[in-house]
C-alpha cells in the first residue's frame, strides 16, 4: 500500500486551490489564512474557540451531499481540510457588491467596533445556507458561539430577523457554485493515506477506519484528533506538541448513525449537531442538552466520541449516557470490546483504554418503559459555558412505586459519576416527595465536589439535592421544565 | 451661474440628527476594516512576547533568561535593564508601575521581561523557557484582605460631606447599616491589546497602538526611550472596543514594542495571547461599600454615611479618579440632606485596576439602590415609590459635592417610562404570580440613573481638531478622539457636513495621529463627541469666515449674503456649487485648512475642599427589568426590558440607540455572569471566555424595548444641543440585579431585603433563597 500514500493535502480556499505538501501538525487554519494568505478578515479574538471572531464556513461531502457549516478557525488544524472546500468572509463581497447578510447588518447598525463582525456574518450565512427563514430561537442559537461586546445584540438580531427568506442562489457565492464545487472536492478523493512530515513531526490522515486502526496499532503515542474542540487548546493554549498526530474526524466508518433494537449508536466523529435530531428522537430530554453545549461552531466540530475519550470530568454527554446504560466499544487492530460507559472512566484522567485502542463507537439503549428521564445543566451563563454541574436522571416506575433509579453527574467529582447512594434511597420506594427529599441527603455521601471559579462546593450540593426535587415535580406535572430553552 | 430660485437644494446627505450606520459598516461586515493586526506587516517585522511572574507579591531572586536566548528563531530579550529613559508607565506619574520588574513583584502576571523573535510563535514558546526564582511574601489580593492587614492606599481618598451626617444619623427616624459587595469587570474587547513600532530617523518611532489615549502612548513612548515626545508619532485608526480598556493598558505594550524596536532597529509587534492580556490588563475595580442611613417612616433619607474600599490592584493608574467617581454617583438621583462619604483606595497585589465604562460611577449606583432598596423593605413600599421620594427636586437640589443640579428631569423621564412599560400593572401580575407559584418566581424593577458628564481632571476637558478642504471641494476631517465602535467619527463628520453644507460621504475622516492634533485627552469619559465636535465645529467656523471674507471681496457682496447651502454656497444671488466656490477661493489665496479648539466652559473642580461644578451637565436615564428565577437552582431569565434614555437632542438616534442597547447589556454583564475570581495564591483563573463569561445573543431580555427620551435637549450649549451617551446606560442594568432581588424577597414575603451582591451568578440567587427560607 506504500504507493497509495499520498503526500499533501489539498482543498478549497474561497475559489483557489490549495496544496500543502509541508505542514505541521500543530498548524492552524487562521494562522493560515491571515498570515499565510493574507486573508486578514478572519480575526483571532481568544484562540480558543469561545469566541466565534474567527469564524469560517467549511464545506464538506457528507454521503456525496456538500454541507457547510461554521467552524472555528482557531482551533481548526490544516490537516482537518483535505477535501473540503474553506469559505472566508472575504468571499461573500468578493464580486464587490454586499452580501444580503452583510448589507442587513449594515441596515441595522449591527457593527459596533466591527470586530466580531466577521465572524457573525459568516455564523449567520451558515444558519442561512441550512435553515432558511429561521425562528428567533434557530437565531440565537447560531449566535451562541459568537461573542460581541458593543451592540448587545439587538441589531443584529434584528438585522437576522429581517432578512427575506432565501438568498438569490444565482448571485449566492455558495448556492451558485454548489455543483462545481462539489465535482473539485470529488476529484479530490483518491482513497489514499495522507502522510506529511517526519520523525519530528509527523501528521497521519487515514484512508479509512481499518487504515487507522492498523496505524495506530504502530503508533501508540499518537494524538487522535477528531473535532479538535479539546486537543486545538492543547496547542493553542498550552503549546503542546501533539506528534505524530492523527485526523480522523473524515472517516467515514466511525461517523455513522445507527438506530436499531439496541438503541442508538453513535459513531465516535459524529459530531453533535450530526447527532442533535438522531438524540432528540432516542428522548427529547436530549434537545436542551445538546443546544447549550458549546455555540454551534463548536456543535459542528466537537464529537460525541471525543467528549467521551477524552474523561474530562466536566464533559456534558457522558452522564445522560451512564444513567442510560450506554456501552462504549473500543477497537484495538481488528479486536473489538464493548464495555458499560460507566466503567469507561476510572479515575480523573484515567480511561479504560488500553495502547493502540480508540473508541469506535457508543451505543445509547432505548429509555426504559415507564421511565422518566431529564437532564440538567447548571452554569453561571445559560449557553455556550461549561457545566458547574450536570445531572441526569432516570426513574422506572411501577404503580408509583421506583423500580430502578439512575442518576449520574459531571462537575460533583473527578469523573462523571452515577449517585449510587441516592439511587438505592430511592428504589422500591413510592415516588412521593418526602422520599425524594430523604434521599437527596444522601448527595453529599456521593459527592465531595470542589470550589473553583464554576462554583462553589455547597452551591453544587444544593443544586444536586434540588434538581432530583425538581426532576420529582416535573414527573407529576407540577413544575414546568425550565423556561427559555430551545424549541426545535 | 444658476439662480437661486431655479435651484432649491435638498439637505445635505448625513448631516447631524440622521440615523446613519457606523461610517465602517460596510468594512466592518465585508472584513476589510483594518486593525493594527491586519496592517501589512514592515520588511523584518520582529515580534515581541511577554514573561510574566508567577506569584503575586515577593522579591525577584534571580532571572535566568539563557534557554530563551538559544531557542529558535529568537533575537533577544528584554528586561528593566534594557529601559533606556525612565522604567515608569504610570499614568498619573507616581513611579508605581515600572515596564519590567526590578526587584519587587506586586502581582501574579506581572511583567518580568520581553522576547523577541523572528515570529510570534517562536517569541511565545521561547518565554515559557525563563528560569525564576522568587522569595514569596504573603499577598493581599482582595480588599478585606488589605484592611485586614492594613494594606496602604495608592493614591489619596476623598471625602464628600455636606451638614453634618453623624449628627443626622444619631436623631434619623430610622436607621440601617449593611454592606454591598460590588464585583469587578474584565473589558473583553474582541480586540486584544496590540502595539507596533516602526523605528524611524533620528530619534522617531511611530506606534501604532490599540488605544484610546494616543498622546499618553506617545508621552509614554517618549519617557521609556528617553527622548522629547517630538519624535514620537502615535497612530490609531480604530479599536476593536475599548470601554476604558485602552485608557491607560495600552501604555505597556507601546512602550515594550518600541524598547525592542530601538534595540534591534527593527519594526516590533507586540500582541499578548487573549489569555495573557486578561491577565495582564487592569479591570473595574471591584469594592466593598459599608452604608449607614438614617431615612423618615415615608422612606424619605435623612442622612448617609458609607465608606468604599476599592480593590485597586499595586499601583495607583486612574485608581484615584475613578475611585472619586464611586462618590460622585453615590446619590445616584437622590438628594441626601446630611451626608459623608469616603473612599478608601486600597492597595492589593493583584493586577492594577483602571477606567472602564463609568469609571467607577458604576459602583456608586449600586451601592445607592441597594440603599433604597433597604428602606423599600423596612418601611414596605414599593421601591419605585422610595424613588420617587427622594429625587432630587426643587430646593432639594444640592449634591453631596455643592454642585446644584440644574437640569433635573428624572421625574418626567421615569413617570413616562412607569406609563409605557405599562410598570404598575405588571407589578401587581408579579405580586400575584408569587402568590401561586412555589418554585418559580418573578421580580420586577424601575431604577434610575443620573450621570454626571465632563473628566473630574478638569483640564482634560479640552479637544483639538484639524480640518483641510481641498481645492476639488473634499474634506478631510482629522480629531483628537478615538474611534472604538461608538460611532464618534461618524458624529463628528456629521457636524462637518452641517457646518460646511457637504454631503458625508465628501468628508475622509482619517486615522488619528499625535502628529495631526496634539495634547489630545483620552476619548473618554462618554465626551468624545462633546468636545471633538465642538473642535472640528471651530475648525470649520474658522474656515467659513475665511470663505465669506473672500466672497465679500472677491465677489463684492455683503457678507450676510454669504450663505453655506446644501451643496452650495449662495453668493448674493447667485448659487455656485461648493467645489466651484472653493477653486475660486483657493485661486484667491484662501487659507482652506484650519485647526479648531474646544474647552468645556463652566466646569471647576476643587478636590482638597470636595466642592465645586465637576460636572458641565448630568445624562439620565431609566429602565425597567422583569425577571423569573428558579428557586431550586438560582437560574433566571430576564423577561423584558424598557429602557427611556435622556442623550439631549440626539446628533444620531442609530448611533446613541446603538450606545443604550450595548452599554445596558454590558452592564448587565458585568451584574449577572461576569464573575472574576482568584485563587488563594493570587491567580486570577477567569482570564479567557471559557471561564469569564459575558452575555451572548440568548441572554438578552426576551422583550427589550429602548426609546430615546425625544423632548430632552440639552441646557447648556454642548454640540447642537446633544448629551453623552457612552457611559450612562451600563448602570441602567441596575434594575436587573434590583428585579431579582423582588424575586428572591418573595420567598420571604418582601419582609426582608435580600441583599444581593454583584454578579448575581445563579449561586447567588440560590444562596440567598435558601437564607430567606426553604422550598
Amino acid at each position: 500500500m506504500k504507493d497509495a500514500v499520498r503526500r499533501n493535502i489539498r482543498f478549497l480556499l474561497n475559489d483557489e486551490e490549495v496544496v500543502l505538501d509541508d505542514i505541521s501538525s500543530s498548524q492552524m487554519l487562521l494562522d493560515f489564512l491571515r498570515s499565510g494568505k493574507r486573508l486578514t478578515g478572519t480575526k483571532e479574538g481568544c484562540n480558543e474557540g469561545d469566541c466565534g471572531a474567527c469564524t469560517v464556513l467549511v464545506g464538506r461531502l457528507k454521503n456525496g451531499e456538500l454541507q457547510y457549516e461554521g467552524v472555528n478557525a482557531c482551533i481548526c488544524f490544516l490537516g482537518m481540510l483535505d477535501g473540503t472546500h474553506v469559505v472566508s468572509v472575504e468571499y461573500l463581497s468578493a464580486t464587490g457588491a454586499l452580501h444580503p447578510i452583510q448589507q442587513a447588518m449594515v441596515d441595522f447598525h449591527a457593527s459596533q467596533c466591527g470586530f466580531c463582525t466577521p465572524g457573525i456574518v459568516m455564523s449567520l450565512y451558515a444558519l442561512f445556507l441550512n435553515t432558511p427563514s429561521p425562528s428567533k430561537t434557530q437565531i440565537e442559537q447560531a449566535l451562541q458561539g459568537n461573542l460581541c461586546r458593543c451592540t448587545g445584540y439587538a441589531p443584529i438580531m434584528r438585522a437576522a430577523g429581517n432578512l427575506a427568506d432565501e438568498f438569490d442562489a444565482a448571485l449566492d457565492p455558495i448556492l451558485k457554485n454548489r455543483d462545481i464545487i462539489t465535482n473539485r472536492l470529488n476529484a479530490f478523493k483518491n482513497g489514499a493515506r495522507i502522510e506529511l512530515g517526519d520523525d519530528t513531526d509527523r501528521i497521519i490522515i487515514p484512508a479509512n477506519a481499518d487504515d487507522f486502526a492498523g496505524c495506530l496499532m504502530e503508533n501508540t503515542n499518537a494524538t487522535i484528533v477528531s473535532g479538535a474542540t479539546d486537543v486545538g487548546l492543547w496547542v493553542t493554549k498550552d503549546m503542546r506538541a501533539i506528534s505524530p498526530t492523527f485526523f480522523v474526524g473524515h472517516l467515514d466508518e466511525l461517523n455513522q448513525i445507527n438506530n436499531d433494537e439496541n438503541g442508538l449508536t453513535l459513531g465516535a466523529t459524529v459530531s453533535y449537531s450530526d447527532a442533535w435530531k438522531a438524540l432528540c428522537d432516542h428522548h427529547p430530554a436530549f434537545n436542551k442538552l445538546i443546544s447549550r453545549i458549546g455555540g454551534a461552531q463548536v456543535r459542528n466540530q466537537g464529537t460525541i466520541g471525543g467528549n467521551i475519550a477524552n474523561g474530562s470530568p466536566i464533559g456534558d454527554m457522558p452522564p445522560p449516557l451512564i444513567t442510560l446504560n450506554a456501552t462504549l466499544t473500543l477497537r484495538r487492530g481488528d479486536e473489538r470490546r464493548t464495555i458499560p460507559l460507566e466503567d469507561f472512566f476510572m479515575a480523573y484522567g484515567k480511561q479504560n483504554l488500553l495502547k493502540g485502542e480508540f473508541v469506535e463507537s457508543v451505543t445509547i439503549p432505548k429509555v426504559p418503559a415507564n421511565s422518566h428521564f431529564a437532564i440538567y445543566k447548571i452554569s453561571k451563563r445559560r449557553d455556550e459555558d461549561i457545566s458547574a454541574l450536570l445531572g441526569a436522571f432516570l426513574v422506572t416506575l411501577e404503580n408509583d412505586q421506583v423500580t430502578n433509579a439512575r442518576i449520574a453527574f459531571g462537575g460533583m467529582a473527578g469523573i462523571p459519576k452515577r449517585a449510587e447512594i441516592v439511587g438505592y434511597a430511592l428504589d422500591d420506594k413510592p415516588w412521593t416527595e418526602d422520599v425524594v427529599r430523604a434521599a437527596s441527603q444522601h448527595f453529599k455521601e456521593d459527592f465531595s465536589p470542589l470550589t473553583d471559579w464554576r462554583a462553589s462546593r455547597e452551591y453544587r450540593l444544593k443544586t444536586a439535592n434540588n434538581l432530583l426535587l425538581r426532576f420529582y415535580l416535573e414527573t407529576t406535572g407540577n413544575l414546568a421544565s425550565p423556561t427559555h430553552e430551545a424549541a426545535e | 451661474m444658476n439662480k437661486v430660485e431655479h435651484t432649491i437644494p435638498g439637505e445635505v446627505k448625513g448631516s447631524v440628527d440622521k440615523m446613519m450606520p457606523h461610517e465602517s459598516a460596510a468594512k466592518h461586515v465585508s472584513g476589510t476594516a483594518t486593525y493594527i493586526d491586519d496592517i501589512p506587516e514592515p520588511a523584518g517585522l520582529l515580534h515581541a512576547y511577554l514573561g510574566l511572574t508567577e506569584i503575586a507579591y515577593g522579591r525577584l531572586d534571580a532571572l535566568d533568561l539563557e534557554a530563551i536566548k538559544h531557542s529558535d528563531g529568537v533575537v533577544g530579550v528584554l528586561t528593566a535593564a534594557d529601559v533606556i529613559g525612565e522604567n515608569d508607565i504610570s499614568p498619573t506619574h507616581r513611579h508605581d508601575e515600572p515596564v519590567f520588574v526590578e526587584k519587587e513583584i506586586s502581582f501574579h502576571g506581572q511583567v518580568l521581561f520581553a522576547v523577541v523573535a523572528e515570529t510570534r510563535d517562536a517569541a511565545r514558546r521561547a518565554a515559557q523557557k525563563a528560569q525564576v526564582i522568587y522569595s514569596k511574601k504573603d499577598a493581599a489580593i482582595d480588599v478585606l484582605d488589605a484592611v485586614e492587614r492594613d494594606y496602604p492606599l495608592v493614591t489619596e481618598p476623598l471625602t464628600l460631606k455636606r451638614g453634618d451626617a453623624a449628627a443626622a444619623l444619631e436623631k434619623g427616624t430610622n436607621r440601617i447599616k449593611g454592606r454591598i459587595t460590588i464585583g469587578g469587570q474584565d473589558h473583553f474587547y474582541l480586540e486584544g491589546q496590540i502595539a507596533l513600532a516602526i523605528p524611524g530617523e533620528d530619534d522617531q518611532m511611530e506606534v501604532w497602538s490599540s488605544t484610546q489615549h494616543p498622546s499618553e502612548i506617545q508621552h509614554m513612548v517618549a519617557n521609556v526611550l528617553g527622548v522629547t515626545a517630538a519624535a514620537i508619532t502615535c497612530n490609531v485608526r480604530r479599536m476593536g472596543g475599548g470601554f476604558g480598556g485602552k485608557e491607560t493598558q495600552g501604555n505597556q505594550f507601546a512602550v515594550i514594542a518600541a524598547l525592542a524596536a530601538r534595540k534591534f532597529g527593527q519594526a516590533v509587534k507586540l500582541r499578548p495571547d487573549r489569555d495573557d492580556d486578561m491577565i495582564i490588563t487592569g479591570k473595574r475595580h471591584d469594592c466593598v461599600g459599608d452604608y449607614d442611613v438614617a431615612f423618615d417612616d415615608e422612606g424619605v433619607i435623612e442622612a448617609l454615611d458609607a465608606v468604599f474600599y476599592s480593590r485597586c490592584g499595586y499601583s495607583a493608574d486612574l485608581s484615584g479618579p475613578v475611585t472619586d467617581r464611586t462618590l460622585f454617583h453615590t446619590d445616584n438621583c437622590y438628594y441626601i440632606p446630611d451626608v459623608h462619604l469616603r473612599s478608601q483606595p486600597l492597595k492589593t497585589n493583584t493586577v492594577s485596576n483602571t477606567a472602564f465604562r463609568g469609571f467607577g460611577g458604576p459602583q456608586g449606583v449600586m451601592a445607592s439602590e441597594r440603599i433604597i432598596e433597604e428602606i423599600a423593605y423596612a418601611v414596605g413600599k414599593d421601591t419605585l415609590d422610595i424613588r420617587k421620594a427622594n429625587f432630587y427636586a426643587k430646593d432639594r437640589d444640592i449634591t453631596p459635592y455643592h454642585q446644584t443640579v440644574e437640569d433635573n428631569i428624572i421625574l418626567q423621564l421615569v413617570e413616562e417610562l412607569e406609563k409605557t412599560s405599562d410598570y404598575q400593572a405588571r407589578r401587581k401580575e408579579v405580586l400575584a404570580f408569587n402568590e401561586h407559584s412555589r418554585i418559580m418566581r418573578k421580580g420586577i424593577a424601575l431604577t434610575p440613573v443620573k450621570f454626571g458628564i465632563s473628566f473630574t481632571a478638569t483640564w482634560m476637558n479640552q479637544a483639538g481638531a484639524l480640518v483641510h478642504i481641498y481645492q476639488d471641494g473634499s474634506v478631510h476631517l482629522n480629531h483628537g478622539g478615538t474611534e472604538m465602535g461608538q460611532g464618534l467619527n461618524l458624529k463628528v463628520a456629521q457636524v462637518v457636513a452641517d457646518a460646511l453644507q457637504v454631503d458625508l460621504d465628501q468628508i475622509q475622516v482619517t486615522t488619528t495621529t499625535t502628529g495631526k492634533v496634539p495634547n489630545t485627552s483620552p476619548t473618554a469619559a462618554s465626551s468624545g463627541s462633546d468636545l471633538n465636535a465642538m473642535a472640528a465645529l471651530d475648525a470649520c467656523n474658522q474656515i467659513k469666515a475665511r470663505l465669506v471674507d473672500f466672497a465679500v471681496d472677491h465677489f463684492g457682496v455683503p457678507g450676510d449674503q454669504v450663505i453655506f447651502l446644501p451643496g452650495h454656497v449662495q453668493v448674493g444671488d447667485e448659487l455656485l456649487p461648493f467645489a466651484n466656490f472653493i477653486k475660486q477661493a483657493y485661486f484667491a489665496r484662501t487659507h482652506l485648512s484650519a485647526a479648531g479648539y474646544y474647552k468645556t466652559p463652566k466646569v471647576h473642580w476643587d478636590r482638597a475642599t470636595g466642592k465645586g461644578r465637576p460636572f458641565y451637565y448630568f445624562a439620565y436615564g431609566a429602565s425597567v427589568c422583569e425577571v423569573t428565577i428558579d428557586r431550586l437552582t438560582g437560574e433566571y431569565t430576564v423577561d423584558r426590558v424598557d429602557i427611556l434614555h435622556d442623550v439631549g437632542k440626539s446628533l444620531n438616534p442609530m448611533i446613541d440607540v446603538g450606545q443604550i442597547e450595548g452599554g445596558f447589556i454590558q452592564g448587565m454583564g458585568w451584574l449577572t455572569t461576569e464573575e472574576l475570581w482568584w485563587d488563594e495564591q493570587g491567580q486570577l483563573r477567569t482570564h479567557a471566555p471559557s471561564t469569564y463569561k459575558i452575555p451572548l445573543a440568548s441572554d438578552m431580555p426576551r422583550e427589550f424595548n429602548v426609546a430615546l427620551a425625544n423632548w430632552s435637549e440639552n441646557r447648556e450649549n454642548t454640540i447642537k444641543r446633544s448629551k453623552a451617551v457612552g457611559e450612562p446606560p451600563l448602570m441602567l442594568a441596575s434594575s436587573v440585579v434590583e428585579a431579582l432581588s423582588m424575586a428572591v424577597a418573595s420567598v420571604a414575603d418582601y419582609k426582608e431585603c435580600p441583599r444581593l451582591d454583584t454578579p448575581v451568578t445563579p449561586e447567588r440567587v440560590l444562596m440567598a433563597c435558601e437564607r430567606l427560607g426553604a422550598v
